[in-house]
């Protein structure tokens, strides 16, 4: 059965832009009124973070907006209810991506169908192995019709990335360098990974996150796969921002269609 | 030397999968998988290898200063109504057990041809263990540690910078060991290719909890022997360590996990009493859940959420525990107690006064439960004393005051 993310690729194959944004944060309610500004500025996916105390596969900037976000009271119970009916409004594919810990204390069952009554339409889970996966959680993904987004990165192996391409749904999260979120790596050396990766001629769409800040670096990663995530560059245009709204629709605009960032942002 | 032995029959050991029953794996984002994959792969094939077998010895030997005795303590053997030894980790180089895996995992990092260490440590005694050996390897060495211990343990700051590490403040979360461990993860996924992560305990990611207790199995392996010796008989009837992590507690009942005869005891650090909100009792307290990277109990919150310890001990101010404790607490094969941190301090100023050792706060936990064991006087009980008190002088001293 085809879901929101299914819909999006069979009609846009191209630029798709993937933006994430840790769930309250900055404000414990500013949530949804992200999303609406993400969608209404274009946006092709929403990706939310679920925040967690101990963050490993990402960088001090998510972390620390994960760190704000639980002291603004964020919880998954809490997020579940900000978005109850968001459907509504957005349109848009979304997509949690979180650790496994807060998951399996919600019960990954009750959580699987929680976010499939709240039209949630795929997960990120960087810590659930492949092997757990398949042995004990593929068939509930697959009951609740959710799918499950791998990573894979430079270093991993062809048939590595050729059996992950078999349990992935949805698309292939490409992290452009072996690296926590927020490094700033050079695009350049990244061509032969991602030349690799067209060459095996996988079943799932790519995605390309991690290092990408502004129009260039999107363009770089976009010509390579079907699109790219943007994350640590989007928290911290959040940071201080007094109009959350003109913030999202002149960071998402300066994607789209602005110029390379006048100062290099040290991530 | 038993570090490569056979234990794929034992039901307390390491299974093929990585898990000791429902504890265990490897949860790993797929930055690290390279990694670990090559640590699942290699460690086994390394530590049967002669060569290293030999090298390995020849440094616990000559360097750290194995076999470490085992002391009868006469008088506090008398105090206690039984016969108590102690298994004197104190008297290693640098201090405590964590040498014997310091010295393991250099010699694998070279074997793999690594050529920069990382390592976390909480007090810093693992951290000086891991900067002692990289200095005897001529290795770059680079320690995190929370922001908050560095502030607090000053002197081994220091030492690890004599000894030519680099020590990196932890500042994000709560700046303590727990930090400190998320920052050397994060270290390793942005060098995956020249970079060894030396874990300091019997936790994280398969295979590190098997390898780190294979290191610290030299243990148990010289506590057979030697009761041998002094008692015409291997096996203890009470084998007690400290359990933080627990690596000397691995260490001390690796080789016995499978005579049931031996009782294991295992002492937690209650930090101010269990239900008082400040206490690092994780098998008490804890729920099963994922901490760096192991499926084992975990102090967290219902939002699952992992929450900050408390104990006197920085060396126990840890949030979870090893997946083979978890195991072992969750299969009734250890037998595991508390104890506070004014037990602690009692039996560490005991200590000093019936047998002229100060013992890490750490391994005072473990003495402090002595006196909650049904001894009889020709029990024979082994204890790890894991640490000498050097360290803690400054909470000696302050709560002496009091």
């Amino acid at each position: 059965m085809q879901n929101r993310i299914d819909q999006l690729f069979a009609s846009k194959k191209k630029d798709i832009l993937n933006i994430y944004c840790t769930a309250g944060y900055p404000e414990p309610d500013s949530t949804l009124t992200i999303m609406k500004a993400l969608q209404d500025s274009g946006v092709d996916i929403i990706e939310l973070g679920m925040p967690f105390s101990d963050p490993l596969a990402d960088g001090p900037v998510i972390q620390d907006s994960s760190t704000r976000a639980l002291k603004n009271g964020m919880s998954l119970h809490k997020l579940f209810e900000q978005l109850d009916g968001f459907r509504k409004d957005i349109h848009v594919p979304v997509i949690l991506m979180g650790y496994l810990n807060p998951v399996l204390q919600y019960g990954v069952e009750a959580f699987l169908k929680k976010c499939a009554e709240t039209g949630i339409d795929g997960l990120i889970l960087p810590d659930l192995p492949m092997a757990e996966y398949e042995q004990d959680y593929k068939h509930l993904f697959e009951q609740y019709n959710l799918d499950l987004i791998f990573l894979v990165t430079p270093e991993t192996s062809d048939a590595r990335i050729r059996k992950i391409d078999t349990l992935s749904r949805g698309f292939i999260y490409a992290v452009s360098s072996s690296s926590t979120t927020g490094k700033d790596k050079d695009m350049g050396n990244q061509e032969a990974y991602f030349e690799r990766l067209k060459s095996l001629q996988l079943s799932n769409p790519v995605l390309i996150g991690f290092g990408i800040k502004d129009k260039p670096t999107f363009d770089a990663a976009a010509a390579h796969a079907n699109g790219a995530i943007i994350g640590t560059a989007f928290i911290r245009a959040l940071d201080n921002s007094t109009d959350i709204v003109a913030t999202v629709k002149n960071f998402v605009g300066n994607i789209r269609n602005g110029k390379a960032a006048e100062e290099p942002i040290i991530l | 030397m038993d570090i490569a032995i056979d234990t794929s029959k034992s039901r307390y050991h390491v299974d093929k999968n990585g898990y000791y029953g429902r504890f265990g794996g490897a949860y790993i984002p797929e930055m690290l998988y390279p990694n670990v994959e090559e640590l699942q792969e290699q460690y086994m094939k390394v530590l049967s290898d002669p060569g290293f077998q030999e090298e390995f010895t020849d440094l616990l030997k000559n360097y750290v200063g194995r076999p470490s005795p085992l002391y009868y303590a006469k008088r506090l053997s008398a105090k206690y109504g039984a016969k108590i030894y102690l298994k004197r980790e104190d008297l290693n180089h640098t201090g405590a057990h964590k040498v014997n895996n310091t010295i393991g995992q250099i010699l694998l990092a070279k074997r793999l041809g690594k050529s920069r260490i990382i390592a976390e440590t909480g007090a810093g005694q693992h951290g000086v263990a891991t900067a002692t050996v990289c200095a005897l390897m001529g290795m770059e060495c680079v320690v995190y540690m929370g922001e908050i211990d560095i502030e607090r343990q000053a002197p081994n700051v220091a030492r690890m910078k004599m000894l030519g590490a680099t020590v990196v403040p932890a500042t994000s979360g709560s700046k303590t060991l727990k930090d400190a461990t998320n920052e050397a993860i994060r270290d390793w996924i942005n060098n995956p290719v020249d970079t060894h992560y030396i874990l300091g305990t019997a936790a994280g990611p398969h295979p590190y909890p098997d390898m780190v207790a294979r290191f610290q199995s030299v243990i148990s392996e010289e506590i057979k022997k030697q009761l041998l010796e002094q008692e015409g008989r291997e096996n203890p009837d009470y084998l007690v360590a400290c359990i933080g992590g627990g690596s000397n507690a691995a260490g001390t009942y690796f080789h016995y996990l499978d005579v049931p005869e031996v009782k294991i005891i295992a002492v937690e650090a209650g930090g101010k009493g269990i239900n008082s909100g400040f206490s690092a009792a994780s098998t008490k307290l804890g729920k099963i859940g994922i901490i760096h990277a192991s499926k084992t109990l975990l102090m967290q919150t219902d939002d699952g959420q992992i929450v900050e310890p408390h104990s006197i001990s920085a060396g126990l101010d840890y949030p979870g525990i090893g997946p083979m404790h978890a195991h072992l607490y969750e299969t009734g094969r250890g037998t595991f107690l508390d104890a506070t941190d004014d037990e602690a301090l009692a039996a560490g100023y005991e200590l000093s006064l019936l047998e002229g050792i100060i013992p890490a706060m750490e391994s005072a936990h473990a003495l402090a439960k002595l006196k909650d064991l049904d001894l009889k006087p020709e029990d024979v009980v082994v204890l790890c004393l894991s640490g000498r008190g050097d360290k803690d002088l400054n909470t000696y001293i302050t709560n002496m005051k009091k």
